[in-house]
């Protein structure tokens, strides 16, 4: 697994527990512990996402700052085999 | 709005093209159970939902079974790539391929194009709950399915995720459930459609 895919699955992994830690809190607006971790993992995968864009390429379109090629078009798109 | 993300929500690698497993396990991009028709029920429903909680869990659920929509959609198209005539017409493949050649086209298992037919959206909160829990459960058997006939661990790892999304998926639905009969008259749950009658419940 290259370095590529490794941050990748680490992105992964904490937007599995944000999403289910966000399910959780709609059913559960209040609990103070899910909101805890929501607000933990969040930021993870704030900083995480940062590193890939910067390093790999955009996720998502406002992550690109680009003057001469745009690289949100740029393989690989997420269906294709790494 | 939706804003596109450039990554699966759960990885998928399959090494090894397989056509015949393709044929069946796209039944849960456009067959009456699959992610499609998931994705769609939910993101209709919501608008009926007066309880900010049951909203919330649509909305987000709506949005969870796009992504297992591409997932579905990526199984697919990795298990028919290069693949040869020969391989296509042994595999039971070419039923497929003669209409669609290996695009990713929304249909169930026996080739039926994916309609709006295979969900409601009755406009009653617990009656679309009631349905959204069955819908789960239903898709989750698929799995359980699908699971028995495919032997490929690169196939096995995203399906068994999956299979188990529709199971918190059943859960919070039921809680749903749980909080809108909260809202409503114990004595019976019936009596009004909070998302059509004026006054219909406990809260104001």
């Amino acid at each position: 697994m290259n370095e590529r895919q490794m941050l990748l699955n680490k992105i992964q992994k904490y937007d599995f527990a944000i999403k289910e830690l966000n399910l959780y809190l709609d059913t559960h607006p209040d609990c103070r512990r899910a909101l805890t971790l929501f607000n933990k993992y969040n930021g993870l995968l704030k900083s995480a996402e940062e590193e890939f864009s910067r390093r790999f390429g955009p996720i998502n379109p406002t992550q690109t700052n680009d003057s001469q090629h745009w690289s949100w078009i740029d393989d690989p798109w997420p269906w294709e085999r790494w | 709005m939706w804003q596109y993300e450039k990554k699966l929500q759960y990885p998928v690698n399959i090494k090894n093209p397989n056509p015949k497993l393709a044929k069946f396990i796209i039944t849960q991009l456009g067959g009456a159970d699959g992610e499609l028709a998931a994705a769609l029920r939910y993101i209709n429903q919501r608008y009926a939902m007066p309880y900010s909680e049951v909203k919330g869990i649509l909305t987000d659920i709506g949005t969870e079974e796009l992504a297992h929509v591409e997932i579905i959609s990526t199984i697919i198209y990795q298990l028919t790539r290069n693949l040869s005539i020969d391989e296509i017409m042994k595999s039971g493949f070419d039923t497929y391929f003669v209409d669609h050649t290996t695009g990713i086209y929304p249909v169930g298992a026996s080739g039926v194009p994916f309609t709006a037919a295979y969900f409601q959206c009755k406009g009653d909160v617990i009656t679309d709950l009631h349905e959204d829990m069955a819908a789960e459960q239903k898709a989750r058997t698929t799995y359980d399915n699908i699971l028995r006939m495919a032997d490929d661990p690169d196939v096995r790892d995203p399906i068994r995720f999956l299979r188990q999304r529709e199971i918190v998926h059943y859960q919070r639905f039921g809680e749903a459930l749980r909080i809108t009969q909260d809202n409503l008259n114990s004595k019976n749950f019936y009596a009004c459609n909070p998302a059509f009658d004026a006054n219909c419940g406990k809260r104001k």
